[in-house]
């Protein structure tokens, strides 16, 4: 091979390579003192039909409603009832509840993965009742929020999570995988940020179709990196798509912290400003500011001035899943450090502050919900748990490929089964 | 009074049978680079926009990922989206998209959600495309569960085929062989290209009709050896084989899955010989599939080791086109081979 020429060294400094690095590793203690926190009214609040390029600062701004004394302040309070913000509450203390059954039932083994999404309850929350119960979601795996706060049945969602007998899913998809059309909640992937184009086709769709319905969709900072999610901001500019994009900035993608996806350099809400699309940059951790900033836009894409993208800056409370161990690389007390602190007490501290709220009926409804999460999980765990007898039967796996069965799959399900026959006896028979 | 026929080549049948589907079904949308105004860059979709609107045919980003990644979406609010990939090697990008989501979607939610969707994508060489407009990826779109792999050989075929594609409820990769958009290739690059209007098959009805996925077609009825073949290969064969005056059974596929298994069964049964033609490279071809299958429901049957006649492991080289092309030479050889042993 010939060889490119190289360049005489002269007294040119040597070029270096930038690996980035987070501030803290375990051990360390953080210090969160240069998160630039602006004050609770310094961010505007622009008219839904805003060109983006009259609206840049607000990609670099942070959107906020909660002071951290409890107080709804600024142009963004989106002003709800008292009935509203506890049936918010609720939502978000449910998520908290089923996140902690469901991650101690894969420590007891009843299943094999689980992921909570501590400290991000508002983002879905908050996000999912400020749009149209008809919208549909486009969701990454951390959106357990938006199927709690439509109401799903907690079962339905344990019994996905068990692969058990009452698993519509069949038990084909890794636990939290839902998928709920009734709910106007698509199936979930796994392969990151995939949803996203997925999501503008179906905005396309609805406005091609003089729908009113709008799509959201949902990532973290870390899968923006992917392909996928500039293929769907290209296509929601070209075609003003009405569609929201939802960037879930919760510092960590497993072990890789956010300067992995670019944000040692911008904000994720920036990404916005190259595509000519609406940009916001929201307190996740605040859900009356997540509550307005999703209004804002779903209201924007509902009038036909498209796409707005939302970073919900926030913070991961817990590991990525039950497969990691957040100790082995980001310093411990990060969570408690976080700024913007807990989203749930702060909506607690809020509505005490209303007078609507106190103690005693706080302790109660927890005490409520852990009795519901726990009801439920005793009926979920009838229809089995994973690993413990079969729940599914082996002709499903065959199923569902195609609409029809093609003859290779045929002869493949009377392999499959005669295999079972050989292992349990000439007598076993399919359930 | 029998529907009007018209002499149709395989730009104008697929162009009809999308002009159709458009017609019949809401739902349906077509899309893709250049697809809109311009009508395509080998005119499969002239008049299509200005006739069904820009909301139902109209241009895409370049951008694979977002065509395919859209498609997906669009199905999921219930139409039924016919993209273009301008060229069978730009489908790569948009592979994850096909694979871990098209293909996938009904299988993990159980049905909750289905992709009728149909890709449409010229592939194959012999028109001097280099390496990025040459390729024959069908093997990957085999290997993929979930999604059907359809190639029609002539115009008639590639209408009743792309509509039962679109129709169908499933993903299909719908692999349109370029090198016969104008008329049959005899696999004789020096004589003049013979016209559509020459073959039977260019008689296409111009109301709507199917042709069912997974059923092969014979196109040559014979006792010696069974020719297994799709796409551009079909007519190089046919030649080759006259040529020689070997008394062959040439089928057609049609489509590679659902494979039409019971008519390469009964075939190779009823000639004890096989010979698999295909321009793609050969290690891990279709070809190595086929071979596998007749080896398993034949092998008493056979008189010979199955033959596989394939373009060669490298990339589709840009001058040396014809001398990496499968063509008369290598067909000839190999089908010597197959009837002395």
């Amino acid at each position: 091979m010939p060889e490119t020429p190289r360049r005489p060294a002269g007294n040119l400094p040597p070029l270096s390579l930038h690996i980035p690095e987070p501030c803290y590793r375990p051990g360390d203690t953080p210090d969160f003192s240069d998160v630039p926190v602006p004050a609770v009214d310094a961010t505007p609040r622009p008219g839904e039909a805003t060109k983006p390029d009259a609206m840049r600062d607000l990609c670099y701004g942070l959107v906020r409603v909660l002071d951290f004394d409890g107080q709804a302040k600024g142009p963004w309070d989106p002003k709800l009832a008292p009935e509203r913000l506890r049936t918010m509450l609720r939502y978000m203390m449910t998520v908290r509840a089923f996140d902690d059954r469901m991650f101690r039932a894969q420590r007891q083994g009843k299943t094999s993965f689980y992921m909570k999404s501590t400290g991000e309850e508002a983002t879905s929350v908050a996000s999912t009742m400020a749009i149209d119960r008809a919208d549909m979601v486009f969701p990454s795996y951390r959106q357990q929020g938006i199927l709690i706060a439509r109401d799903y049945p907690l079962v339905q969602m344990m019994n996905q999570i068990y692969s058990n007998r009452g698993d519509h899913l069949l038990g084909r998809q890794l636990p939290i995988m839902y998928s709920a059309p009734d709910y106007g909640f698509f199936s979930v992937s796994g392969n990151l940020a995939t949803q996203y184009p997925q999501a503008v086709g179906w905005a396309m769709a609805s406005a091609s179709k003089g729908d009113s319905r709008i799509a959201t969709t949902w990532c973290g900072e870390g899968s923006s990196a992917e392909g996928d999610f500039h293929s769907a901001l290209t296509f929601a500019t070209v075609y003003n798509a009405p569609v929201i994009f939802n960037v879930v900035n919760n510092q960590w993608a497993i072990s890789s912290f956010s300067g992995f996806a670019g944000g040692e350099r911008t904000t994720f809400a920036a990404r916005a400003v190259g595509y000519g699309i609406a940009g916001l940059r929201v307190d996740g951790n605040d859900p009356l500011a997540v509550y307005a900033a999703t209004q804002w836009a779903a209201d924007r894409a509902r009038t036909n001035n498209g796409p707005t993208l939302i970073e919900h800056f926030t913070y991961r409370a817990e590991g990525h899943s039950t497969s990691d161990d957040p100790n082995a690389y980001r310093a411990a007390q990060e969570a408690s450090a976080w700024p913007f602190g807990d989203p749930i007490m702060r909506l607690r501290q809020h509505l005490e502050t209303l007078g609507e709220w106190d103690g005693e009926r706080h302790e109660a409804l927890k005490q409520e919900l852990d009795d519901l999460i726990k009801t439920s999980q005793k009926q979920s765990e009838k229809l089995g748990i994973l690993g413990h007898g079969m729940h599914q039967p082996f002709e499903t796996m065959f199923e569902d490929v195609f609409e029809h069965m093609p003859w290779h799959l045929q002869e493949q399900c009377e392999q499959m089964l005669a295999e079972q026959r050989a292992k349990f006896g000439p007598d076993w028979k399919p359930e | 009074m029998s529907a009007p026929v018209k002499t149709m080549n395989m730009i104008e049948a697929i162009n009809s049978a999308m002009d159709i589907m458009l017609e019949r079904d809401p739902a349906t949308v077509v899309m893709g680079e250049d697809v809109g105004y311009f009508g395509g860059v080998f005119r499969a979709t002239a008049g299509l926009q200005k006739k069904h609107g820009r909301t139902r045919v109209f241009d895409t980003p370049i951008n694979e990922c977002g065509i395919i990644g859209v498609a997906v979406g669009m199905g999921a609010y219930g139409l039924r989206p016919v993209p273009e990939i301008q060229f069978a090697d730009y489908i790569y990008p948009g592979l994850d998209q096909l694979v871990s989501e098209a293909a996938r979607l009904r299988y993990r939610s159980a049905n909750d959600y289905i992709c009728p969707m149909t890709v449409r994508t010229p592939f194959g060489g012999g028109i001097f495309g280099g390496q990025t407009h040459s390729q024959s990826p069908e093997s990957i779109m085999t290997h993929i569960c979930g999604v059907k792999t359809v190639i029609p050989s002539n115009p008639y075929d590639a209408k009743g085929l792309l509509i039962a594609a679109i129709e169908d409820n499933d993903p299909v990769v719908f692999l349109e062989p370029k090198r016969i958009y104008n008329g049959p290739f005899s696999g004789y690059y020096d004589r003049p290209v013979e016209p559509w209007s020459k073959h039977a098959a260019s008689a296409v009805p111009e109301d709507y009709y199917r042709i069912e996925l997974g059923k092969a077609a014979t196109v040559r009825e014979g006792e010696a050896v069974t020719v297994l073949v799709y796409g551009a290969m079909v007519h190089v064969a046919k030649t080759i084989i006259e040529e020689i005056g070997v008394d062959a059974e040439i089928i057609d596929l049609r489509t590679l899955l659902p494979l039409d298994i019971e008519a390469v069964e009964a075939s190779v049964k009823k000639t004890g010989r096989c010979l698999i033609i295909h321009e793609a490279t050969r290690t891990s071809g279709f070809g190595a599939e086929l071979a596998a299958l007749v080896q398993e429901r034949c092998f008493y049957h056979l008189e010979a080791p199955v033959e596989r006649v394939t373009g060669f492991d490298t990339p589709y080289p840009h001058s040396l086109e014809w001398a990496y092309f499968p063509g008369p030479v290598r067909i000839a050889t190999a089908l010597d081979k197959l009837m002395k042993d």
